[in-house]
């Protein structure tokens, strides 16, 4: 049988695929080319006329595009701390757990905002955490406080941002790090133990060097993530009054594109992000393979 | 060896143990509140007695949302979405991942396949000339929309070709000296071998479609269209958000409204919260399993 044969049902099973990826992937980013165009609709790619870097001028000059790229880092790199300090924390908490069926009800428990979407939780958290009727804020003046105005409030905005991020994403990043946890030889605990560690030496010594390595990757790989501040829960909890604290680039690109039909504008932005983000997951990937001998496929 | 446990040891444990629990009891508490506001009555709700267990009890607010017209071809849509979308993106994930998980010397032309998808990992192509491409293609309005652009989902195929990969290659030359040709071996071979990635795969699609809301709101003109999700936001969020902008003055007619909003935020979480047992049984083994190799 000819090899040409031989692969021609691999070619086959690949066609669909190929084909919805080519549709729905690389024409877009071919499309990205209206960035460079005054694009308007109903002249199309071809029809509408080139205007090189004007709409990239255009966003520099305008004030809001550095203070949306200022929240964009700084929240990402708020939830990229917290998720990698957290998970790792309550992972170490959670090993030290002993009695099976407690540590497997926490689990349980601690999964299950992750599955909810953020249209949901987003309707929960406007509801709670509302100044006059929200049950958050009834708490705080039980205890004596103020009302807190979370999702109006451009102090308070990008911290809600990130702790609710933590919230709905926390119990599920630790499945990582249970598994690295689960993973280490039970022999080095029964040597450490005969050598008279504790659980606390044993923990420095055995239990934090055996997960650094999963450690080290699962940082190097969330610095992919360095422009994404996370569009759906923002677009779900943001309005006007928090723009200037919260507006963070993908919904910028919403703004401009969906709500101002401002396309080239739009995805001159797009492309900007898109460029950046490439360089930064390429490199992290790089960087994974060279220090974690991670790879994706 | 058993050594009598300090009194450090103990005072730790209950700590770790009380903030474990906590913390858990932490992650449900918004969905008990949010439980509890639609099972009571509006009044209660007003006034701001309702915590964590229904007060006057009534289940009014459910009568109401399940008479809305609105509330249950949204229903509707995501039902067909959910489907349809489950079955397209699994038979794509199955074929797909076989011939990329071969090694180059059975598939020579492997690698070039495999960058050709993974960069669509690494490149995103803007959501204008996404747009565009979708209206273009003739797809806004229909369910199609909410199905086809998202088919492929790479991520899971990687996923999926990694647990390939880590089948027995005898089984396949085995298969191959019976006389089996790839789609047989594909079907009697590697599909039965891998239900325990499948069914990972299958309940996170189900989920994913269940939960998306984005493309429903910009790619269908019409409200009839949107799939429940993208209903609910411009019931729970859209409203508030004007709301909000007035300082939030809650008047009368509006927090009324509060336990219908809540009955609907629960109804739309009911099915993860009857898929989750589920999903919560193969998704740590399938997910290790995919994802970490030695």
């Amino acid at each position: 049988m000819s090899i040409w044969k031989r692969e021609m049902p691999l070619h086959i099973m690949l066609i669909p695929a190929v084909l919805l990826v080519f549709l729905f992937h690389y024409i877009p980013m071919l499309g990205n080319v209206i960035a460079f165009q005054n694009f308007v609709p109903v002249k199309g790619f071809f029809g509408s006329k080139w205007v090189g870097f004007d709409n990239f001028r255009y966003l520099i000059l305008l004030p809001d595009t550095m203070q949306v790229l200022f929240n964009t880092l700084y929240i990402a790199l708020m939830k990229i701390v917290a998720g990698l300090i957290v998970p790792i924390v309550i992972a170490l908490l959670l090993n030290e757990v002993r009695m099976e069926f407690v540590k497997r009800g926490i689990q349980t428990l601690i999964y299950l905002p992750h599955f909810l979407s953020w249209i949901i939780l987003g309707g929960i958290l406007i509801d709670m955490l509302s100044p006059s009727t929200g049950i958050a804020n009834l708490f705080l003046q039980w205890l004596g406080f103020k009302p807190i105005f979370f999702l109006g409030d451009n102090s308070w905005f990008p911290i809600t941002l990130v702790i609710s991020n933590e919230w709905k994403e926390f119990g599920f990043s630790t499945i990582v790090y249970l598994a690295a946890l689960s993973g280490i030889n039970p022999l080095l605990y029964e040597a450490a133990i005969v050598d008279g560690a504790g659980r606390w030496k044993q923990t420095l010594h055995i239990t934090v060097p055996s997960i650094l390595p999963i450690i080290v990757l699962m940082g190097t790989l969330s610095m992919g993530q360095i422009l994404n501040a996370g569009f759906e829960q923002v677009f779900n909890l943001y309005s006007p009054q928090v723009y200037q604290s919260g507006d963070i680039l993908d919904t910028f690109v919403y703004r401009l594109g969906v709500v101002d039909a401002q396309y080239s504008v739009a995805t001159a932005v797009g492309l900007f992000k898109s460029l950046v983000s490439f360089l930064f997951v390429s490199l992290s990937y790089f960087l994974a393979y060279r220090f974690a001998g991670y790879r994706i496929f | 060896m058993v050594t009598k446990p300090s009194a450090g040891k103990i005072a730790f444990d209950i700590a770790n143990y009380a903030l474990l629990i906590s913390l858990s009891v932490l992650c449900i508490l918004p969905l008990v509140h949010v439980l509890a506001m639609s099972l009571s009555s509006s009044a209660a709700v007003t006034a701001g007695f309702v915590k964590f267990w229904p007060v006057e009890f009534t289940t009014s607010s459910y009568a109401f949302v399940l008479q809305k017209k609105e509330f249950l071809t949204s229903l509707a849509v995501s039902v067909q979405r959910v489907v349809l979308g489950t079955a397209v993106g699994m038979s794509l994930i199955i074929v797909t991942a076989y011939p990329l998980s071969k090694e180059v010397r059975a598939f020579r032309w492997r690698t070039v396949y495999v960058w050709y998808f993974v960069i669509t990992m690494l490149v995103s192509s803007g959501l204008i000339p996404w747009y565009i491409t979708i209206k273009n293609v003739g797809l806004i309005d229909t369910i199609w929309a909410l199905v086809l652009p998202g088919a492929v989902n790479v991520f899971n195929v990687v996923l999926l070709l990694n647990f390939y990969r880590g089948l027995p290659k005898e089984l396949e030359e085995a298969a191959f000296i019976d006389g089996a040709g790839h789609w047989r071996t594909l079907r009697s071979v590697y599909v039965p071998l891998s239900t325990p990635s499948l069914a990972t795969i299958t309940l996170f699609t189900i989920v994913g479609h269940w939960n998306a809301w984005f493309d429903g709101l910009i790619l269908m003109n019409s409200p009839e269209h949107y799939p429940l999700q993208s209903y609910l936001r411009t019931v729970v969020i859209d409203m508030d958000s004007l709301l909000r902008a007035t300082q939030d003055l809650s008047s009368l007619a509006e927090v009324s409204d509060r336990t219908s909003k809540a009955a609907q935020i629960f109804l739309g979480t009911l099915p993860i919260l009857l898929v989750y047992p589920f999903l919560q049984k193969y998704f740590v083994k399938g997910m290790t399993l995919g994802s970490v190799k030695e």
